[in-house]
């Protein structure tokens, strides 16, 4: 049954087996996707027909590698801003409602709590859409009564941030005030003893203690906004992010540089995981 | 906590980006996406009140039959993936050797931290008629004939188990690593059979992170668009496709919203109905 108790020989090959299809299941698709992106055919399918980097860095003009695809260039650079933006914002926002539910008493503190969880319950699409709606009615009122047209209530780059900042802040949140949770609060006393102010003590002292979990966070959010699809679907203008823009791809039949892009993700997304562990592990020793 | 005379601006300076972001972006979308709701264009074109896209969706019985459609495909995926996942995460925490715990649990993980979209795109690659299975198959015989296994209702319920998949175990493990060993070696000394001690023992204590698990992997599933828009066929409509459809193809928001309206209410119906029936409160949930 467990590790510690007799087990029939059955019982822990079969046991064994499934757990080997498991992983099987789990990795099978990214590993065939990685593996195509070196095939040297036109289709992202078998038979295998040698080894090659065109995907990658092929020029063109019949095969154009990652490297040189305009297009999809554009498009990772513009996640890498959405994600570098969405990170910052909702670090600096997440930390300060961490605060404020750690450390502060206020009225209605318990019903913002649970408006501040809404958005995780919240469906990715559904919170597309409202936004949406509220910075066309809000555009349009604008330009109704002053006769100035704001692009930034327009879809577009802007509004991508909004969007995927309003659930990710929410997680920040919640990463950061688990850590805020483990502070010695004898430390704050000791520094306002010596007549140090608040502000004082949140930057000398609790943001210092704090700073390994604000880039864990920090890395969970850009992960989180540069990966996004269903909320950043309703937002998105004329400067579509990664995930969009291989979606359009996909839908409309594929080719191998779809293959190269997503090596290129899963050996990133894995290292800054993997990254963020070690850190968040050494720390925590 | 921090006692005497303590000024008031901390608070506010803390307060003030927070009731921004919760009512900018999360209160009034939600009221404005309730009151296109009940807006509709009469005859004359003028934008009248009216509960007419409610009726609509009730009168349409392709809408409420999607909607019924994924409601229930969302309670199958749920169900198969606590099936799939709790043995996986009783044998990480309790049957393999304590040494390769934190490797399996890390190998385990790291699909999640890929994008949805190529996870998708990996299963398509396998499973279409020119894909990688199809390939084996002929080659070893089995097949004559190519058999398109994409574009059913199998491949986009397996799609959706596979990408929710996360959110079970990660709930389950963490129930299940605080399981007393002693509890089964007690049952298992008194005669008691396998499956007493999973129906008694087992599942009794890893209630909570079931329940977790499968509200957040149903809610999941329900509000998914990628997965059930790649996999499935054209006729396996999803509702969240008739949310885009409303809103981008239709240019009909009203009755876009509507639709969104209906979703976020039997999501949070039932997200609640599962707290309630396990006793348990939202923010133990989500974390």
């Amino acid at each position: 049954m467990i590790r510690t108790l007799p087990q029939s020989r059955g019982y822990s090959i079969s046991f064994k087996i499934y757990i080997i299809l498991f992983f099987i299941f789990l990795f099978a698709p990214l590993l065939i996707t990685c593996v195509l992106a070196f095939n040297d055919s036109i289709f992202p399918a078998l038979p295998w027909k040698g080894y090659t980097l065109d995907w990658f860095f092929s020029e063109g003009p019949e095969r154009i590698g990652i490297f040189h695809d305009q297009i999809n260039l554009a498009s990772i650079w513009v996640s890498f801003k959405t994600a570098f933006f969405v990170a910052l914002l909702s670090t600096v926002v997440g930390t300060c409602g961490a605060f404020l539910f750690e450390q502060e008493t206020f009225r209605f503190k318990q019903l913002l709590y649970f408006l501040m969880l809404a958005p995780l319950v919240i469906p990715g699409v559904i919170l597309g859409i409202s936004i949406l709606l509220f910075s066309n009615t809000l555009g349009l009122f604008v330009e109704g009564r002053f006769g100035v047209d704001i692009s930034l209530l327009r879809p577009g780059f802007w509004l991508v941030v909004l969007g995927q900042f309003s659930f990710i802040t929410t997680l920040v949140t919640l990463i950061v005030s688990a850590q805020l949770k483990k502070f010695d609060y004898s430390l704050e006393e000791a520094a306002m003893n010596l007549g140090a102010n608040r502000f004082q003590v949140i930057f000398h002292i609790t943001l210092r203690f704090l700073k390994p979990a604000l880039l864990g966070a920090m890395a969970v959010a850009f992960l989180m906004s540069f990966e996004n699809f269903n909320t950043t679907l309703f937002l998105v203008g004329s400067d579509a992010t990664l995930p969009i823009n291989l979606y359009l791809q996909v839908r409309d039949g594929s080719t191998p540089v779809i293959n190269a892009i997503s090596f290129l993700l899963i050996i990133g997304t894995s290292s800054l995981a993997l990254l963020n562990l070690v850190v968040q592990r050494d720390r925590s020793k | 906590m921090l006692a005497g005379a303590k000024s008031k601006l901390p608070l506010f300076i803390f307060l003030t980006p927070i009731l921004l972001w919760l009512f900018l972006l999360i209160v009034l979308p939600h009221l404005d996406l309730l009151r296109m709701s009940f807006r509709i264009e009469n005859d004359y074109g003028d934008m009248i009140w009216s509960v007419n896209n409610y009726l609509e969706f009730f009168r349409e019985p392709i809408y409420w039959l999607t909607f019924a459609r994924t409601a229930l495909y969302a309670i199958i995926v749920t169900f198969l993936t606590l099936c799939i996942s709790l043995p996986v995460a009783f044998y990480i925490t309790k049957v393999a050797p304590p040494r390769f715990k934190g490797f399996l649990s890390l190998l385990l993980l790291m699909p999640f931290w890929v994008s949805e979209l190529v996870r998708v795109y990996g299963w398509m690659i396998l499973l279409r008629e020119s894909g990688v299975i199809n390939h084996f198959l002929l080659k070893w015989g089995i097949l004559r004939q190519p058999v398109e296994m994409l574009y059913n209702d199998v491949a986009m319920t397996m799609g959706l188990v596979y990408t929710s998949m996360l959110f079970m175990v990660v709930p389950l493990l963490s129930v299940l690593d605080n399981l007393d060993d002693s509890l089964i070696e007690a049952a298992f000394d008194l005669g008691s059979t396998t499956p007493t001690i999973v129906w008694k023992i087992i599942i009794p204590h890893a209630m909570p992170g079931i329940a977790s698990g499968s509200i957040v992997v149903f809610m999941l599933t329900l509000g998914n668009y990628l997965t059930p828009n790649l996999m499935g066929g054209k006729n396996s409509l999803w509702f969240t496709e008739q949310i885009y459809n409303q809103f981008i193809a239709s240019f009909n928001w009203n009755q876009g919203s509507a639709f969104g309206f209906l979703l976020l209410i039997i999501s949070s119906l039932i997200i609640f109905a599962g707290l309630k029936l396990t006793n348990q409160k939202l923010s133990k949930v989500v974390q």
